[in-house]
């Protein structure tokens, strides 16, 4: 595993972390980004990347959050895989959030390894990647470093904050912290505080990764190893509760691969594990194994109800801000109930809420997939805001 | 009070009133004030909301209907999926002006609580409901001897959503009961007509098919 390729892949690694295939900003001493764990981290960069154009009343911004093994590569080639964006179904030119329309950014989280500081990014002290010493961060962390960039950018106040999973984290962490910022938010598959289900979820995940020899305390990089195995294994599991029982059995039932019979042995005589296989291969050609862990973390750590005395309507209380809340029937890592319980918080703070539960059985990852009804959910809901926000070309 | 009729149908628009809107939403429309909050309960596909958005309402809506409120949303509405029964538990007092339950109340398990989570939430309430005094229903069973049939109450017994059927007057006992100050009172006829002459309860509670009442909190 250990070898040429390996350290090829690391160097590349390396190289997206420190000069991406993106849009950089870089924030100097002067211009630290405040913590979460009382650091002030300074220097930082984001990258991001933007689609479509800001109108000269700055006004048509839409800032889209990406999820945990996300990126800011929302509609175009990506740089590493050399595959499509991860949100190509909803943004782009005629699309739901339509570029043609919006001007869209989306950046890097703080933590990632896409070209926003984080720890596979050089520690400028050492020259070496940052690997443990990076602090921990928060999806609070992630929203401030958002807004610097959104200050860089000269954009006072954003048309829309939209995105799944921990992007919808961070869409009511907007909410929460920049209430003026933000006209309307559209978080989807989301949630006021990670479950203490999703929390074990994810340890099991960053236990594989440490357990990984090759992970050295999480200094592979000086080392010249890669714990690909233990990611592969964390993004395997992980990648189950991104499903559902209906999917899988939809999509693989107990259905040999390339055989006709069991080998009776543990080869991956089913599609279900050759796919799963191939996932966490795939992933560990594109992501940093301590980003995996930093990243985990701020989700567990997220709870937004703990920031305003134990009540999360005390988050949105006189927040101008206009939602739609969006859940999926069988996504039962994010399931209905939390997007319900964000909806209670922000009738109870006489905020202005959408909700709407779509039927589908593909599980948490469905706002990935095509959905013609978030769609259509989606569409409607930013029609009637441009039109609340009299942006040009309102329907 | 039940009001006079203000403007008059022919039989051609009965069903459906200037605008192509149904004569019972109009009738609740007209109760609410241009730039008050409501909070329409079992908005549906969003009709009603719709109307109220031309007359500059700030509206908002809950249904029950996934389908309702997908679509609703789709049309930019703010509507949450959600059950009257139990959510409206969720909304802080005084969070609206109106609160309407238009074509539902029969249809909630427990109409007593949510009308007093209606009185709670809002500063007025707006009820319309299919009159089950009518004295079409009232031959129905007392002739036929079988569960009313109407044009708008479609449903065989077996499979009905309306599972709290009440008349005018027992709705007005219910109000009573809580402590609702009926403030005004509309009756539409077999037509979706407001009924036009200056009646006593006995009459509408006969004659009027659908009731709608726009109630307050007492004191």
């Amino acid at each position: 595993m250990v070898g040429t390729a390996a350290t090829i892949d690391l160097a590349d690694r390396r190289r997206e972390a420190d000069q991406p295939h993106s849009l950089t900003v870089r924030f100097g001493m002067s211009n630290p980004l405040r913590l979460d764990a009382g650091v002030d981290f300074a220097p930082m960069q984001i990258a991001y990347q933007t689609y479509g154009t800001l109108n000269p009343e700055r006004s048509n911004a839409i800032l889209v959050c990406h999820a945990l093994t996300g990126d800011q590569h929302v509609v175009n080639t990506h740089p590493v895989t050399g595959k499509p964006g991860w949100w190509e179904t909803m943004v782009g030119p005629g699309r739901p959030i339509d570029t043609e329309r919006y001007f869209v950014i989306c950046a890097n989280v703080v933590g990632g390894c896409m070209g926003s500081s984080g720890p596979a990014s050089t520690n400028p002290a050492t020259g070496m990647p940052w690997g443990l010493d990076f602090p921990v961060i928060t999806v609070r962390d992630m929203v401030r470093a958002q807004a610097m960039l959104l200050d860089h950018l000269g954009i006072e106040s954003l048309f829309a904050v939209t995105g799944g999973s921990m992007g919808g984290m961070q869409v009511l962490q907007w909410a929460a912290s920049y209430p003026q910022r933000v006209f309307a938010a559209l978080p989807i598959a989301g949630a006021t505080r990670h479950s203490a289900q999703n929390i074990a979820f994810h340890e099991v995940g960053r236990q594989a990764v440490m357990a990984d020899p090759d992970w050295r305390a999480g200094r592979y990089f000086a080392e010249g190893t890669n714990p690909r195995r233990g990611l592969a294994v964390a993004r395997m599991a992980a990648h189950i509760t991104y499903l559902s029982d209906a999917a899988l059995h939809r999509k693989f039932g107990r259905r040999f691969q390339d055989r006709d019979n069991p080998t009776f042995s543990f080869d991956a005589d089913f599609q279900v594990e050759s796919y799963l296989r191939h996932q966490g291969i795939t992933f560990v050609e594109r992501f940093d194994a301590n980003s995996y862990l930093y990243l985990t973390r701020a989700m567990d750590y997220f709870d937004l109800a703990a920031d305003y005395e134990g009540v999360v309507a005390n988050a949105f209380r006189g927040a101008p801000t206009r939602f739609c809340v969006i859940s999926f029937t069988s996504d039962w890592l994010f399931p209905t109930a939390e997007s319900r319980a964000i909806v209670h918080a922000l009738n109870a703070a006489g905020a202005r809420v959408s909700f709407a539960e779509i039927t589908t059985d593909k599980g948490h990852d469905a706002f990935l997939l095509d959905e013609p009804e978030l769609f259509a959910i989606v569409r409607g809901f930013l029609d009637g805001a441009a039109k609340a926000r009299g942006l040009r070309g309102s329907r | 009070m039940l009001s006079r009729l203000k403007y008059d149908l022919t039989m051609a628009e009965a069903a459906r009133g200037p605008g192509g809107a149904r004569v019972d939403l109009l009738v609740v429309a007209d109760m609410v004030q241009s730039g008050a909050r409501a909070l329409d309960v079992g908005c549906g596909d969003g009709e009603l909301l719709r109307l109220l958005e031309t007359r500059g309402v700030d509206g908002r809506g809950i249904e029950l209907s996934r389908e309702g409120v997908n679509e609703c949303v789709a049309k930019g509405l703010a509507v949450v999926q959600g059950d009257a029964d139990t959510d409206l538990a969720d909304y802080p007092d005084d969070a609206f002006d109106f609160v309407i339950l238009s074509q539902t109340l029969q249809a909630t398990r427990q109409p007593r609580i949510v009308l007093e989570h209606m009185l709670r939430i809002g500063r007025h309430a707006i009820v319309s409901f299919p009159n089950f005094g009518h004295w079409n229903i009232r031959l129905q069973l007392l002739l036929g001897g079988h569960m009313p049939h109407t044009d708008n109450l479609p449903y065989a017994w077996y499979e009905t959503p309306n599972i709290h059927f009440c008349s005018i007057k027992d709705f007005r006992q219910l109000c009573l009961l809580v402590g609702a100050r009926m403030e005004e009172a509309v009756a539409l006829n077999a037509w979706g007509r407001r009924m036009r002459l200056k009646m006593p309860w006995w009459f509408w509670n006969l004659f009027g098919e659908q009731a709608v009442f726009l109630l307050s909190r007492r004191g």
